[in-house]
């Protein structure tokens, strides 16, 4: 099977990224994330797992006019499943999800996880009421992949089938108070602190 | 504002969700997210039917401990609505509040206490308490329906002026006791 590449494929969604606001679950999605450029409008995470897809629920939510796109990674997504049912009832039109899906636990040791037992999240995310939500496998489907998460209608779901590689560390910030604040005042202005 | 209801035949009793909503609102929380208890049926109504509130029902609690971070960094404030055996849920998403600094409201009707009939309640009822100090969460207590003004205004302060998580916990006296044995 070829696989794509997790770097490449964010980095691809995240070049020229304009006002686009940005959630990485965490682990690799986070890295690869970091590895395509620390931006203040990323939120990575460094724990709380499977609270990836409900911070950008609130966030889009918060912020009606703006992109919002969860990067995370299989295992991730399959701790908060439930929050796709919650996103599904709310459809937020402009928030996307990225599931970067390797089959495995990548930061404890490369364990399988469901997905390489067969579950498919992106048929989850269909059945939850995603308005668009699909397993890509190739490169090729990668700029229409990028094209919908910045024009089209969501909510949706992009269930990216990538390389189980471990691949270099490139870390975010991990003062969680620091990514906050600077998300806050990169979206809000510089008064958003004391709000 | 506490507003009356004639719901009792004998005298008038304090609409405690009402003031608990009116709380909200004039803390300019938006985004109200919930897993049911019967005790909020009556908040969630009436924030269901706010025009200026978003109310979402979540599949387990701990989503909104995420919803509630995720709405703080797009600027606006949210509560997290909850009986008592939910708290056991949140536990580790609650370190996004203490690593982060989210603000948190959650209103969290009690279960496991005085007149409780469902011995399955006791536990995590009796673990509530505890459970969200050893996670970093401040807990109030509202025990009569005549303080729920002021202790949800002073709940929805310590979150979101503070900039801290905060419990605020509903007695199941004020609820009232599930029966088991009326028909639906």
């Amino acid at each position: 099977m070829k696989a794509l590449n997790r770097r490449e494929v964010v980095a691809s969604l995240l070049e020229r990224r304009g006002a686009l606001l940005v959630v990485a679950g965490l682990g690799s999605a986070a890295w690869d994330c970091t590895a395509a450029g620390d931006h203040p409008l990323t939120f990575p995470l460094w724990g709380a797992m499977g609270s990836a897809c409900m911070i950008g629920l609130g966030l889009a939510l918060a912020q009606p006019e703006r992109r919002v796109l969860v990067v995370t990674g299989d295992g991730e997504m399959l701790m908060g499943l439930g929050s796709l049912a919650t996103i599904g009832a709310q459809r937020p039109r402009k928030l996307a999800v990225v599931v970067l899906d390797n089959e495995r636990y990548g930061e404890t040791g490369m364990q399988k996880t469901h997905t390489g037992y067969g579950t498919d999240l992106a048929a989850v995310a269909s059945a939850c009421g995603f308005a668009d939500s699909r397993i890509i496998r190739r490169n090729t489907e990668i700029a229409a992949v990028r094209s919908s998460i910045y024009r089209g209608r969501g909510p949706l779901f992009f269930q990216v089938k990538v390389k189980p590689d471990a691949l270099p560390l490139v870390l975010p910030p991990r003062d969680g108070a620091h990514l906050k604040h600077r998300f806050r005042e990169a979206l809000l202005g510089k008064g958003a602190a004391a709000q | 504002m506490q507003r009356k209801t004639s719901k009792s035949s004998s005298a008038e009793v304090i609409d405690w969700p009402a003031a608990i909503h009116s709380a909200l609102k004039s803390q300019r929380v938006r985004q109200v997210s919930y897993v049911p208890d019967a005790g909020h049926k009556r908040l969630i109504e009436l924030c269901h039917s706010d025009r200026g509130m978003i109310a979402l029902p979540l599949t387990s609690e701990e989503e909104g401990i995420g919803l509630a971070a995720g709405a703080w960094l797009g600027g606006e404030r949210s509560a997290l609505l909850m009986q008592s055996s939910g708290v056991g849920n949140c536990v580790n998403a609650l370190t996004l509040a203490s690593n982060c600094g989210f603000p948190l409201l959650m209103l969290v009707t009690m279960r496991g206490e005085t007149g409780e009939r469902n011995p399955w309640q006791v536990p995590m009822g009796q673990a509530t308490p505890e459970a969200l100090r050893l996670a970093g969460v401040h807990t109030l207590r509202l025990e009569r329906a005549e303080e729920a003004s002021a202790v949800a205004n002073t709940a929805a302060k310590i979150a979101f002026e503070e900039q801290s998580a905060v419990a605020l916990l509903i007695s199941q006296q004020l609820i009232g006791v599930k029966s088991f044995e009326e028909k639906r």
